[in-house]
This record gives C-alpha cells, sequence and structure tokens, in this order.
C-alpha cells in the first residue's frame, strides 16, 4: 500500500488574490479529503460572512486576521493522501509583505505551483514569485492559469500568459515548467478534466502531482554529513562510546568509508552507523542517524563528516544570492550570526555585487542598498570556514540564514552561488 | 527505480529526530510537554531513538489539571519510570488555590484555560527555555500555521501574524532572557501517520484509546465519560457503551465515539474511514471559531 510511498512537498505560489487558498481548498474538497466537521464550520463561516456557496480559502486561511481581512498571512500546512501519493502542501500568501513567509514554504517544496489570474496575466509578483521558486531550485513548477471562467475560457488568452512567463522563465533558471488552464473556484482541471475546456489536452492538477517523478531531487552523490550534536551517554555497556549525531544531508555513507571531518582535515573510517532500531550498514539523506569512527577526533557541532575523495569547499569568503526578509534594512558593514547546516559563526555583508530588479530581472549594481524583500547578489565574509556547496548542488550544504544579534530575528535568507 | 529514498513514515521520522536533536543542542533548558496522550507518547519514542544510546536528556513536563482519566496518570508515571526520566508537574489546583487562577462556574465549566496559566508559570519557575510539544499542524486551523520552532515573548505569548521565516532546515531558536520556544517536531504528522507508525512500532499507548466499556453521558453529540466532576442535568442518563477515545484531554471535556476497535490495527482501519476531525469532540475546541487561536496567543500547548 502506501508504505513505499514518497512525499511530495508542494507550495502555492503568486500574487495576492489569484486563487491559491481556494485551489487547495477544492483540491482537498474535489479529492474527499475534508472532515465533514471541517466542511461544516467552513459552511457555517462562509455564510455569516455573506458568502454564496463555501469560501474554500477558508479551509487555509485559519487565522482570526486572515478570515477578516480575506488574504492569507501566513504558510499554512495541509496534508493529504491519494493511493498514489502522500503530499505536504504549504499555502502561501501571495502579499507582498509576506515574502518571507511564502519563501518558507516553498524553501522545502519540491513542486511549486504557480498561480495567475487569467484577467490579469503575469504581473510584477508573479515574477517575484517565480523568480524566488527558481533561486530555490524547485525541480517542477506548475504554472496554473486560473480564473478561466472569468475570461469565457478563451484558449488565447491562456496562450497569451503561457507566452508572457515564457517570456520571464527564459531569464531564469528552470527546468521543468507544466501549464494548467483552470478554475479553481469551480474545480476546472483541479482534481477532475474540465468540460469547458476541451481544447486543453493535458492532464489535471491532481493527477500532474501524483505522476510527477522525483526521487532524483535528491542529491545522492556528494556524501556530507553534518554533526548536531554528540552522544556520550556514560552508561553501562556504552562507557566509551562517542557518537556523532545528525541527519545525512545528501550521499550515502557506509561502514568502513574513508571520512574526513571538516574544517579540522583529520581523517579516520566509519565504524559504525546506529540507531536504536540496528545497527545499519549504510546510510542516505535524509536519515538520522549516529556515526562513531575508529579514531578518537575531536569533533563538534558544526563541523562535518564527509568522504575523503569528494569534500566541499572550506571558505570564509562566500558569495550568495541573498533574499532580505526584514523590515529593518540592511546596515551597511554589520555583522551577523550566519547558520550554514549546524554551524553557526559571525559574519559581515562585505560587498552588493548586483540587485535584481524584478519587473525587468535585469541586475542593479548602483543601489546597493538591501530592503525587505530585495534579491541581491552579495559577497559574505566569515569569521571561520564554513564547509559549503554550491546551492544547485546542495540544497542543504548550500543554503544559509544571517540572524540579527540584536533583535535575534531571521533576517535574511542565502544561497551559496 | 533507485532504493535510495525513505517512504514517508521514515521521512517524518527522521525529520522529528532532527529536530529533537536541533532543540537540544540549541537550549540550554528544554522539556517535553507530556500529557500522557498519544502525540506525545509518540514524542518520547521519537526522542529515545534521537539520543540512542545516550538517555533522553531532557525532563518532561506534565500540566495536571486534576481532572484527568485515571488511567493516563497510570501510565504517564509508568512510562517515566521506564525512561528513568525526571518528570515536572505543574498543577491546576495548586495554581487556584494560590489564587493565581479562579475555576469556571457551570455545567460546561473546565479547566483547560486555566492551564495556560500554569504552564507559563512552570515554565518561569522550572527556567524553561524550549517546551517540546506534541502538536501536529493537521489538527487544528491556527495549529496548521505553527513553525517547528515557535516563538514565545516574555509573556508567553504566540505572535502569529509575525512569526519569523523558517527556510529550509534551519532552525533558529535564538531568544532573549524570558522569551522561551515551543518546539514542534511532529508538525508534519497526521492523525493516520500517528497510527500507522504506533502500529509499525508497536509502542504501548493508555487503555483509553481502545474500545472498552466505559459510562458515559450523551452531551453536545458525543459520549462525554462518567466522572467525580461531571454534573448532569435532569435529562441526562448515565448508561454503559463500549467507546474509544480518538484524543485525551482532560476526562471533562473529552468525547468518545461508539467502536469496537480493540486492536491496533482495528483502530488504524476505522482511523482511516472517520468522516470528522479528531478534535471535533473536543468542546475546548467548540467554544468558538478562534478557540484554539485565541488561547495559543495567550500561551496554550
Ligand atoms: N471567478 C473565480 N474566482 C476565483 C477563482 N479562484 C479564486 N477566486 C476568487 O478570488 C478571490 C481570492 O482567492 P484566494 O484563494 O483567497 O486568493 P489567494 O491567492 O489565496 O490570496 P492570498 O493568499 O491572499 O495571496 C476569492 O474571492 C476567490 O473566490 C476562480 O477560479 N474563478
Ligand atoms: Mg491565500
Amino acid at each position: 500500500m502506501l508504505d513505499n510511498n514518497q512525499l511530495l512537498r508542494f507550495t502555492t505560489a503568486g500574487s495576492v488574490d489569484d486563487g491559491k487558498s481556494t485551489l487547495i481548498g477544492r483540491l482537498l474538497y474535489d479529492s474527499k479529503s475534508i472532515f465533514e466537521d471541517q466542511l461544516a464550520a467552513i459552511e457555517n463561516t462562509s455564510k455569516k460572512k455573506g458568502h454564496d456557496g463555501v469560501d474554500l480559502a477558508l479551509f487555509t486561511d485559519g487565522l482570526k486576521d486572515e478570515r477578516e481581512q480575506g488574504i492569507t498571512i501566513d504558510v499554512a500546512y495541509r496534508y493529504f493522501t491519494t493511493p498514489k501519493r502522500k503530499f505536504i502542501i504549504a499555502d502561501t500568501p501571495g502579499h507582498i509583505q509576506y515574502t518571507r513567509n511564502m519563501i518558507t514554504g516553498a524553501s522545502t517544496a519540491n513542486v511549486a505551483t504557480i498561480l495567475i489570474d487569467a484577467r490579469h496575466g503575469v504581473i510584477e509578483q508573479t515574477k517575484r514569485h517565480a523568480f524566488i521558486a527558481s533561486l530555490l531550485q524547485i525541480p517542477h513548477i506548475i504554472v496554473c492559469i486560473n480564473k478561466m471562467d472569468l475570461v469565457d475560457y478563451s484558449e488565447d488568452v491562456y496562450n497569451d500568459i503561457i507566452r508572457q512567463f515564457e517570456d520571464i522563465s527564459s531569464k531564469m533558471l528552470v527546468t521543468d515548467v507544466r501549464f494548467i488552464p483552470m478554475s479553481a473556484l469551480n474545480g476546472d482541471n483541479v482534481v477532475n478534466k474540465s468540460e469547458n475546456m476541451p481544447w486543453y489536452q493535458g492532464a489535471p492538477m491532481l493527477h500532474t502531482l501524483e505522476t510527477m517523478h522525483i526521487s532524483s531531487d535528491i542529491n545522492k552523490v556528494d556524501a556530507r554529513f553534518p554533526v548536531q550534536t554528540v552522544l556520550r551517554p556514560q552508561r553501562e555497556g556504552f562507557i566509551d562510546y562517542r557518537g556523532y549525531a545528525g541527519r545525512v544531508a545528501s550521499g550515502i555513507f557506509r561502514k568502513g568509508d574513508e571520512v574526513t571531518v571538516m574544517p579540522s582535515g583529520f581523517t579516520s573510517k566509519i565504524k559504525s552507523i546506529d540507531t536504536l532500531d540496528k545497527e545499519l550498514e549504510e546510510a542516505y539523506a535524509p536519515m538520522s542517524v549516529s556515526i562513531t569512527l575508529e579514531d578518537d577526533i575531536d569533533i563538534s557541532r558544526g563541523d562535518m563528516i564527509v568522504r575523503s575523495n569528494n569534500k566541499p569547499e572550506a571558505s570564509q569568503d562566500i558569495e550568495v544570492m541573498l533574499c532580505w526578509l526584514h523590515n529593518d534594512s540592511a546596515k551597511p558593514r554589520a555583522k551577523y550570526s550566519i547558520r550554514h547546516t549546524s554551524n553557526e559563526q559571525k559574519a559581515m555583508i562585505k560587498e552588493v555585487v548586483y540587485k535584481y530588479d524584478i519587473n525587468t530581472l535585469e541586475r542593479n549594481s548602483n543601489d546597493k542598498d538591501l530592503k525587505m524583500n530585495d534579491i541581491s547578489k552579495v559577497k559574505i565574509r566569515t569569521t571561520k570556514p564554513l564547509m559549503i556547496d554550491s546551492y544547485r548542488e546542495n540544497r542543504i550544504t548550500g543554503s544559509i540564514i544571517l540572524v540579527d544579534d540584536a533583535t535575534n530575528e531571521t533576517v535574511a535568507a542565502g544561497m551559496i552561488v | 527505480m533507485s532504493k535510495y529514498y525513505l517512504n514517508y513514515l521514515d521521512e517524518l521520522e527522521s525529520e522529528a529526530i532532527y529536530i529533537l536533536r536541533e532543540v537540544w543542542a540549541q537550549f540550554q533548558n528544554p522539556v517535553i510537554l507530556f500529557s500522557g496522550g498519544k502525540d506525545s507518547i509518540l514524542v518520547a519514542h521519537l526522542a529515545k531513538k534521537a539520543f540512542y544510546p545516550a538517555k533522553i536528556p531532557f525532563p518532561f513536563m506534565h500540566v495536571d489539571t486534576g481532572h484527568n482519566f485515571p488511567e493516563t496518570i497510570q501510565f504517564r508515571d509508568n512510562i517515566i519510570k521506564d525512561l528513568d526520566a525526571q518528570l515536572i508537574v505543574g498543577s491546576v489546583q495548586e495554581s487556584i488555590d494560590d489564587g493565581r487562577v479562579a475555576e469556571e462556574k457551570g455545567k460546561n465549566a473546565t479547566r483547560n484555560a486555566l492551564q495556560i496559566t500554569t504552564l507559563l508559570d512552570a515554565i518561569e519557575t522550572n527556567k524553561v527555555d524550549c517546551a517540546i510539544g506534541g502538536g501536529r499542524r493537521d489538527e487544528e486551523k491556527a495549529r496548521a500555521k505553527e513553525r517547528f520552532f515557535s516563538h514565545r515573548d516574555d509573556f508567553g505569548q504566540w505572535d502569529p501574524k509575525n512569526q519569523r521565516p523558517e527556510l529550509w532546515n534551519i532552525l533558529n531558536g535564538k531568544h532573549f532572557q524570558g522569551e522561551h520556544f515551543r518546539a514542534f517536531p511532529i508538525s508534519n504528522w497526521t492523525e493516520m501517520d500517528v497510527w500507522n507508525y504506533i502500529k509499525r512500532e508497536n509502542i504501548a499507548i493508555p487503555s483509553l484509546y481502545f474500545a472498552h466499556e466505559r459510562e458515559v453521558v450523551r452531551r453536545d453529540g458525543t459520549w462525554i465519560p462518567n466522572s467525580e466532576f461531571l454534573i448532569l442535568e435532569e435529562h441526562e442518563e448515565v448508561v454503559t457503551k463500549k467507546i474509544r477515545f480518538r484524543t485525551l484531554g482532560d476526562i471533562t471535556i473529552t468525547g468518545g465515539d461508539e467502536s469496537d476497535a480493540d486492536t491496533l490495527e482495528k483502530i488504524a482501519a476505522e482511523v482511516a474511514g472517520m468522516r470528522n476531525t479528531e478534535r471535533g469532540n473536543r468542546s475546548d475546541d467548540k467554544r468558538s471559531e478562534s478557540a484554539m487561536e485565541d488561547r495559543k496567543r495567550q500561551g496554550y500547548f
């Protein structure tokens, strides 16, 4: 049955009011994933708000403020299962003010569904979200051209928007893009094939999600094991046990493998890979295990165990594509804490190389302020080396966040170039 | 197809272990909030895995309303003994006796909301900087908005409109003195996942989850267990039914369903066919549309 099933994590994106939450509600509703009491509660609220019919967006817009304003403010996570797959949905806000929450939902997704209101076509916020999805290297993108009911289900409108989107996506790094015309409100091409758009030959959204090939999304080549903590049981039977606890970020580790501990550079061999259930012969991403080594080496949180014949780069100077997430702009040459896997150091933004103009996707090397929602390429200097891969190769060892020590807030997300 | 991928239960397990280890690494004084319900039992089980062969390095904290199912308390004490763990109890009765909170009055009175004060007091007195909970996003619409690491200000409050972004798997638990975090390692588990996993791992759970004969009263469309705290209305009648509980809260507010499911297999099959959510029988959630959000803002679990 489901035992062999994988999780597919997908996120919604697109401008405010393009119908993201309605789409998720429709998807859950038409796939019969909604409980009766949930439906009753939402029918009730819809009636109170004077809606005719059920407002499907209420399935994800669960906060008081969201319901009052009729917009999504923060990511809502929803779960559903079909006989083919298990899904985790992140329904994210379209409002520019909450872009940070969109990035939160998108950062762990395998698939992004970008919605476009058929009446408005591609607008700035569509571009911003598409660009963020491409920077995050979400491997699969489904562009949902929504509200087709409001444009007479016109194939011309649909084709025109595809052209608009391809116009911008040609400037981005995206590989697998598909287009679906739909009406989230009425359920056309969400779970069921639309009768109003016989000209569309493709599959509806659910079928597309169910059949997408995703197991190739994980990096199986570069073995990386960031150490989260050291396990020293100090109890009978394990007096000398020293296990390095972590989750395999990528690649495969086997008992007996030659490994190097970074940044110290000491080498050893894997003695055992332990879990409570049993000792393992091998561990691969994203397994959480405890690794012991043949030699007694000083290893602590923030270190990384890698295979000796395939190492990340250890560097104090890194170039990243940085999304600024906080209301407070970046302070020039200010120090931040930088978090990279389990490693934490201090860092300084040394230089803003260029900033993107979201509308044209052109690079601007004159405007160097980093304000909320800006996306720029920057050079960062850290106090100690980080063990990095490029984000393109490795989503885990290629990503960083910046934390403002004055507020403890996460202020920026970065993808290592 | 390559064999190097995890099925969904293994992936959820691995994610939870990762989060528990991050808690341990990032905080000075974390605790596991333990109610004796299936979700907190699951968290305890995952914590065992996260730190093996070391012992679970956290104490357990139970907010005791005094309105418990006796079976739950028995179970709690056994598990604590089994794990050789430390138990911290925050007592709602004591909060009432100390005048920190006032008991609700009337037939629908519960101690549910009173727990908030006791919980926050216990967090403060024990200098807890992270309380690990068994909350799941699929339980309730406000919980659907929670981060893995969720910030609480120095009044213990949650600000859902202004949460920290949480990117990839990098968790930021930095905080100032007096503030704390809630961590939710099983955020991404559904009720079905929990049961499938309990079945797979053969995890012991309180007998209340299995169908059993019990004295109950029909109230608000559910079967409320008879107990010393129950005030009967005139028309209400105590009957004996074979029921089981889908969630365990206070004995005063937790409704049961009629059921014959007396094995884990049968429970999993029953849950798969359920047409109502698991908290649908919890009168604490039904008080208003935003009952959970309101309580969570104040510092509830
Ligand atoms: N006619 C029509 N209206 C739609 C369709 N999809 C959504 N809507 C309406 O568009 C409005 C906005 O829908 P939402 O689902 O809240 O939009 P959203 O993209 O989630 O908005 P944010 O989350 O705030 O960015 C609602 O009034 C919906 O009923 C559609 O296919 N056709
Ligand atoms: Mg929305």
